[in-house]
Protein backbone atom coordinates (compact mmCIF):
# COMPACT_ATOMS: atom_id res chain seq x y z
CA UNK A 1 0.00 0.00 0.00
CA UNK A 2 1.57 3.34 -0.85
CA UNK A 3 1.99 5.30 1.81
CA UNK A 4 1.04 9.34 1.39
CA UNK A 5 3.26 10.64 4.32
CA UNK A 6 6.80 10.80 3.00
CA UNK A 7 8.46 12.01 6.30
CA UNK A 8 7.87 13.73 10.12
CA UNK A 9 10.28 15.88 11.50
CA UNK A 10 10.02 17.56 15.13
CA UNK A 11 12.13 20.09 15.93
CA UNK A 12 12.90 21.87 19.24
CA UNK A 13 12.45 25.72 19.97
CA UNK A 14 15.88 26.27 19.06
CA UNK A 15 15.71 24.26 15.60
CA UNK A 16 17.23 21.66 16.37
CA UNK A 17 16.16 18.65 14.70
CA UNK A 18 14.93 15.92 17.83
CA UNK A 19 12.89 13.55 16.18
CA UNK A 20 12.86 12.19 12.01
CA UNK A 21 11.24 9.44 10.42
CA UNK A 22 10.51 8.64 6.92
CA UNK A 23 7.84 6.23 5.31
CA UNK A 24 8.38 4.65 2.22
CA UNK A 25 10.95 5.34 -0.27
CA UNK A 26 9.55 8.95 -1.61
CA UNK A 27 11.58 11.79 -0.20
CA UNK A 28 14.34 9.53 2.34
CA UNK A 29 16.73 12.28 3.50
CA UNK A 30 20.03 11.12 4.83
CA UNK A 31 21.00 12.15 8.43
CA UNK A 32 22.68 15.69 7.32
CA UNK A 33 20.54 16.54 4.89
CA UNK A 34 17.64 15.91 7.39
CA UNK A 35 19.46 18.02 10.07
CA UNK A 36 19.92 20.50 7.38
CA UNK A 37 16.42 20.70 5.87
CA UNK A 38 15.39 20.84 9.79
CA UNK A 39 17.15 24.37 10.85
CA UNK A 40 16.42 25.38 6.98
CA UNK A 41 12.35 25.08 8.24
CA UNK A 42 12.91 26.71 11.67
CA UNK A 43 14.65 29.95 9.99
CA UNK A 44 11.66 30.28 7.30
CA UNK A 45 9.06 29.43 9.91
CA UNK A 46 10.62 32.53 12.13
CA UNK A 47 11.06 34.82 9.21
CA UNK A 48 7.77 34.34 7.76
CA UNK A 49 6.19 35.71 11.01
CA UNK A 50 7.64 38.55 10.83
CA UNK A 51 6.72 38.79 7.57
CA UNK A 52 3.66 38.41 7.28
CA UNK A 53 1.15 41.27 6.34
CA UNK A 54 -2.04 39.79 9.02
CA UNK A 55 -1.83 40.44 12.36
CA UNK A 56 -1.30 37.42 14.89
CA UNK A 57 0.82 34.81 12.56
CA UNK A 58 2.69 32.42 13.99
CA UNK A 59 4.25 30.85 10.65
CA UNK A 60 3.61 29.18 8.05
CA UNK A 61 1.36 26.30 8.48
CA UNK A 62 1.01 24.78 5.44
CA UNK A 63 3.30 24.72 1.92
CA UNK A 64 1.67 22.98 -1.13
CA UNK A 65 4.33 22.75 -3.65
CA UNK A 66 4.02 21.01 -6.91
CA UNK A 67 5.54 17.37 -5.83
CA UNK A 68 4.17 17.73 -2.35
CA UNK A 69 2.64 19.18 0.97
CA UNK A 70 4.08 20.42 3.90
CA UNK A 71 2.12 20.98 6.82
CA UNK A 72 3.53 22.44 9.95
CA UNK A 73 2.24 22.78 13.67
CA UNK A 74 3.67 24.61 16.42
CA UNK A 75 3.26 24.37 20.03
CA UNK A 76 2.64 27.01 22.56
CA UNK A 77 6.26 25.74 23.58
CA UNK A 78 7.61 26.59 20.23
CA UNK A 79 8.01 22.87 19.29
CA UNK A 80 7.26 22.37 15.89
CA UNK A 81 5.89 19.39 14.05
CA UNK A 82 6.01 18.62 10.60
CA UNK A 83 4.98 16.14 7.67
CA UNK A 84 5.61 16.03 4.10
CA UNK A 85 3.29 14.35 2.52
CA UNK A 86 1.93 13.51 -1.26
CA UNK A 87 -0.21 16.29 -2.58
CA UNK A 88 -3.81 17.09 -1.79
CA UNK A 89 -3.62 14.66 1.28
CA UNK A 90 -5.81 15.31 3.59
CA UNK A 91 -6.07 14.67 7.71
CA UNK A 92 -2.50 16.24 8.04
CA UNK A 93 -3.54 18.21 10.99
CA UNK A 94 -4.95 16.06 12.67
CA UNK A 95 -2.26 13.79 12.19
CA UNK A 96 0.40 16.14 13.79
CA UNK A 97 -2.31 16.94 16.76
CA UNK A 98 -2.19 12.94 17.51
CA UNK A 99 1.43 13.36 17.15
CA UNK A 100 1.44 15.92 20.09
CA UNK A 101 -0.21 13.96 21.67
CA UNK A 102 2.12 11.12 21.85
CA UNK A 103 5.54 13.11 21.95
CA UNK A 104 3.48 14.85 25.29
CA UNK A 105 2.30 11.25 26.60
CA UNK A 106 5.50 9.28 25.64
CA UNK A 107 8.84 11.53 25.64
CA UNK A 108 7.80 14.27 28.13
CA UNK A 109 6.74 11.78 31.01
CA UNK A 110 9.50 9.50 30.22
CA UNK A 111 11.95 10.32 32.91
CA UNK A 112 14.80 9.32 31.10
CA UNK A 113 14.18 11.84 28.72
CA UNK A 114 16.17 15.24 28.84
CA UNK A 115 14.31 17.95 27.49
CA UNK A 116 15.31 19.71 24.02
CA UNK A 117 17.63 16.28 23.44
CA UNK A 118 16.86 13.67 20.18
CA UNK A 119 14.22 11.54 21.13
CA UNK A 120 15.00 7.82 21.90
CA UNK A 121 11.98 6.48 23.41
CA UNK A 122 10.67 3.05 22.28
CA UNK A 123 7.32 3.71 23.31
CA UNK A 124 6.96 6.47 21.32
CA UNK A 125 8.25 5.10 18.17
CA UNK A 126 6.12 1.81 18.60
CA UNK A 127 2.73 4.35 19.01
CA UNK A 128 3.50 6.47 16.05
CA UNK A 129 3.93 3.19 13.77
CA UNK A 130 0.58 2.57 14.95
CA UNK A 131 -0.92 5.59 14.23
CA UNK A 132 0.58 6.00 10.73
CA UNK A 133 -0.61 2.78 10.01
CA UNK A 134 -3.89 3.61 11.82
CA UNK A 135 -4.69 6.87 9.45
CA UNK A 136 -3.00 4.91 6.23
CA UNK A 137 -6.41 3.92 5.73
CA UNK A 138 -8.19 7.21 6.71
CA UNK A 139 -5.63 9.48 4.80
CA UNK A 140 -5.74 10.29 1.22
CA UNK A 141 -7.93 11.83 -1.35
CA UNK B 1 -15.84 35.76 58.67
CA UNK B 2 -14.51 38.56 60.79
CA UNK B 3 -10.77 38.27 59.28
CA UNK B 4 -11.60 36.60 56.02
CA UNK B 5 -8.32 36.46 53.89
CA UNK B 6 -8.36 38.80 50.74
CA UNK B 7 -9.13 36.82 47.52
CA UNK B 8 -5.49 35.86 46.08
CA UNK B 9 -3.51 35.83 49.24
CA UNK B 10 -1.64 32.59 50.16
CA UNK B 11 -3.93 32.23 53.06
CA UNK B 12 -7.12 31.98 50.99
CA UNK B 13 -5.16 28.91 48.72
CA UNK B 14 -4.92 27.44 51.84
CA UNK B 15 -8.45 27.91 53.21
CA UNK B 16 -9.95 26.94 49.68
CA UNK B 17 -6.90 23.85 49.44
CA UNK B 18 -8.95 22.36 53.32
CA UNK B 19 -12.96 22.56 52.31
CA UNK B 20 -11.65 19.90 49.56
CA UNK B 21 -12.98 16.76 50.89
CA UNK B 22 -13.95 13.60 48.79
CA UNK B 23 -17.73 13.25 49.07
CA UNK B 24 -17.00 9.40 49.01
CA UNK B 25 -13.53 8.28 49.33
CA UNK B 26 -13.88 4.70 47.14
CA UNK B 27 -14.21 7.78 44.03
CA UNK B 28 -11.78 10.45 44.94
CA UNK B 29 -10.05 10.32 41.07
CA UNK B 30 -6.21 11.64 40.35
CA UNK B 31 -5.24 12.55 37.12
CA UNK B 32 -3.37 10.18 35.51
CA UNK B 33 -1.33 12.72 33.74
CA UNK B 34 -0.61 14.50 37.11
CA UNK B 35 0.22 10.94 38.48
CA UNK B 36 2.36 10.19 35.90
CA UNK B 37 4.69 14.06 35.81
CA UNK B 38 5.28 13.28 39.41
CA UNK B 39 6.47 10.15 39.06
CA UNK B 40 8.39 10.67 36.29
CA UNK B 41 10.33 13.78 38.71
CA UNK B 42 10.75 11.43 41.53
CA UNK B 43 12.53 8.85 39.32
CA UNK B 44 14.70 11.53 37.99
CA UNK B 45 15.41 12.97 41.40
CA UNK B 46 16.66 9.76 42.49
CA UNK B 47 18.81 8.90 39.59
CA UNK B 48 21.19 12.36 40.46
CA UNK B 49 21.44 11.34 43.97
CA UNK B 50 22.62 7.63 43.32
CA UNK B 51 25.87 6.04 41.38
CA UNK B 52 24.50 2.61 39.60
CA UNK B 53 20.85 1.21 38.21
CA UNK B 54 20.93 -1.49 41.50
CA UNK B 55 20.82 1.74 44.02
CA UNK B 56 18.18 3.68 42.22
CA UNK B 57 16.03 0.43 42.33
CA UNK B 58 16.33 0.50 45.80
CA UNK B 59 15.49 3.97 46.52
CA UNK B 60 12.37 3.34 44.29
CA UNK B 61 11.34 0.42 46.50
CA UNK B 62 11.74 2.91 49.71
CA UNK B 63 9.71 5.36 48.51
CA UNK B 64 7.39 2.51 47.53
CA UNK B 65 7.39 1.06 51.17
CA UNK B 66 6.40 3.96 52.66
CA UNK B 67 3.30 4.09 50.29
CA UNK B 68 2.83 0.69 51.26
CA UNK B 69 2.16 0.41 55.03
CA UNK B 70 0.21 3.25 54.98
CA UNK B 71 -2.32 2.16 52.13
CA UNK B 72 -2.48 -1.06 54.93
CA UNK B 73 -3.85 1.28 57.00
CA UNK B 74 -6.29 2.79 54.79
CA UNK B 75 -7.23 -0.40 53.39
CA UNK B 76 -8.17 -1.62 56.95
CA UNK B 77 -10.19 1.06 57.49
CA UNK B 78 -12.12 0.36 54.31
CA UNK B 79 -12.81 -3.21 55.02
CA UNK B 80 -13.96 -3.38 58.28
CA UNK B 81 -16.07 -5.58 57.01
CA UNK B 82 -13.69 -8.89 57.52
CA UNK B 83 -13.25 -10.53 60.39
CA UNK B 84 -9.80 -10.51 61.63
CA UNK B 85 -9.67 -14.53 61.29
CA UNK B 86 -8.90 -13.87 57.46
CA UNK B 87 -5.40 -12.30 58.50
CA UNK B 88 -4.00 -14.99 59.57
CA UNK B 89 -4.43 -17.57 57.66
CA UNK B 90 -2.48 -19.46 54.66
CA UNK B 91 -0.02 -17.26 52.62
CA UNK B 92 -2.58 -18.67 49.42
CA UNK B 93 -4.63 -16.29 47.53
CA UNK B 94 -6.71 -15.30 50.19
CA UNK B 95 -4.57 -12.92 51.55
CA UNK B 96 -7.03 -10.22 52.22
CA UNK B 97 -4.57 -6.93 51.20
CA UNK B 98 -3.62 -8.92 47.99
CA UNK B 99 -7.39 -9.30 46.58
CA UNK B 100 -7.75 -5.86 47.79
CA UNK B 101 -4.80 -4.66 45.35
CA UNK B 102 -4.96 -6.85 42.72
CA UNK B 103 -8.33 -8.56 41.89
CA UNK B 104 -6.19 -11.49 39.97
CA UNK B 105 -5.17 -13.81 42.45
CA UNK B 106 -1.14 -14.69 43.97
CA UNK B 107 -0.07 -17.30 41.65
CA UNK B 108 2.56 -19.97 43.21
CA UNK B 109 5.92 -20.09 41.85
CA UNK B 110 7.08 -23.43 40.32
CA UNK B 111 10.42 -23.33 41.38
CA UNK B 112 11.09 -22.62 45.15
CA UNK B 113 8.12 -22.90 48.06
CA UNK B 114 8.39 -19.93 49.32
CA UNK B 115 7.92 -17.81 45.89
CA UNK B 116 4.59 -16.27 44.70
CA UNK B 117 3.82 -13.82 41.64
CA UNK B 118 1.64 -10.96 40.71
CA UNK B 119 1.59 -10.94 36.82
CA UNK B 120 0.59 -7.86 34.82
CA UNK B 121 -0.14 -6.50 31.49
CA UNK B 122 1.38 -3.24 32.04
CA UNK B 123 1.83 -1.68 35.35
CA UNK B 124 0.19 2.23 35.97
CA UNK B 125 4.05 3.42 36.71
CA UNK B 126 5.50 2.03 33.84
CA UNK B 127 2.69 3.32 31.00
CA UNK B 128 4.58 6.28 29.47
CA UNK B 129 8.21 5.18 30.44
CA UNK B 130 10.79 3.39 27.94
CA UNK B 131 14.16 2.61 29.68
CA UNK B 132 16.59 3.28 27.90
CA UNK B 133 18.83 0.05 26.60
CA UNK B 134 22.05 1.38 28.71
CA UNK B 135 20.14 0.73 31.65
CA UNK B 136 19.45 -2.96 31.28
CA UNK B 137 16.56 -4.83 32.90
CA UNK B 138 16.52 -1.27 35.24
CA UNK B 139 12.31 -1.63 36.20
CA UNK B 140 10.22 1.34 37.50
CA UNK B 141 7.49 -1.33 38.71
CA UNK B 142 10.58 -0.96 42.00
CA UNK B 143 8.20 1.62 43.27
CA UNK B 144 4.90 -0.93 43.07
CA UNK B 145 7.23 -4.23 44.80
CA UNK B 146 8.18 -1.42 47.58
CA UNK B 147 4.63 -0.86 48.09
CA UNK B 148 3.67 -4.72 48.00
CA UNK B 149 6.91 -5.26 50.50
CA UNK B 150 4.68 -2.17 52.51
CA UNK B 151 1.88 -3.96 52.66
CA UNK B 152 3.23 -7.26 53.73
CA UNK B 153 5.89 -6.01 56.10
CA UNK B 154 2.91 -4.36 57.54
CA UNK B 155 0.52 -7.17 57.80
CA UNK B 156 3.33 -9.68 59.56
CA UNK B 157 4.27 -11.29 56.04
CA UNK B 158 8.06 -10.32 55.92
CA UNK B 159 9.26 -10.96 52.48
CA UNK B 160 11.68 -9.55 49.36
CA UNK B 161 9.99 -8.46 46.71
CA UNK B 162 11.21 -7.72 43.45
CA UNK B 163 9.62 -6.78 39.88
CA UNK B 164 10.63 -8.11 36.92
CA UNK B 165 9.81 -7.98 32.68
CA UNK B 166 8.93 -11.22 31.48
CA UNK B 167 8.58 -11.41 26.86
CA UNK B 168 6.02 -12.51 26.26
CA UNK B 169 5.90 -13.80 22.37
CA UNK B 170 4.10 -12.41 20.07
CA UNK B 171 3.83 -8.93 22.07
CA UNK B 172 6.05 -5.64 21.63
CA UNK B 173 6.22 -5.05 25.23
CA UNK B 174 6.81 -7.65 27.76
CA UNK B 175 4.96 -8.57 30.89
CA UNK B 176 5.32 -7.33 34.45
CA UNK B 177 5.87 -9.67 37.12
CA UNK B 178 6.17 -9.17 40.65
CA UNK B 179 8.22 -11.34 42.86
CA UNK B 180 7.66 -11.65 46.02
CA UNK B 181 9.97 -14.08 48.07
CA UNK B 182 8.56 -14.84 51.74
CA UNK B 183 10.96 -14.99 54.66
CA UNK B 184 12.00 -18.23 56.38
CA UNK B 185 10.03 -16.85 59.68
CA UNK B 186 6.76 -16.50 57.65
CA UNK B 187 7.02 -20.60 56.04
CA UNK B 188 7.87 -21.76 59.62
CA UNK B 189 5.04 -19.62 61.24
CA UNK B 190 2.73 -21.34 58.40
CA UNK B 191 4.19 -24.99 58.96
CA UNK B 192 3.43 -24.49 62.79
CA UNK B 193 0.12 -23.33 62.76
CA UNK B 194 -1.03 -25.77 59.33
Amino acid sequence: MASNVYNLFIINKSGGLIFYKDYGSLGRLDTNDSLRLASLWHSMHAISQQLSPTLGCYGIELLEADTFDLRCFQALTGTKFFVVAEPGTQGLDSLLKNVYGLYVDYVLKNPFYEVEMPIRCELFDLSLTQLIRKDKGVIGR
Amino acid sequence: MADAPKKGTLRAAYRRAADIKPRDARTWQVSLNAFAFLFSEMVQYNQTRVDNIAELEHRLEHAGYGVGLRMLELLCHREKKRSKASWNSLICPQHPMEIALWKDSLEKGTENEDEYMISEKELLVNRFISVPKDMGAFNCGAYVAGIVKGVLDGSGFPARVTAHFVPVEGQPRPRTTILIKFSEEVLQREARLS
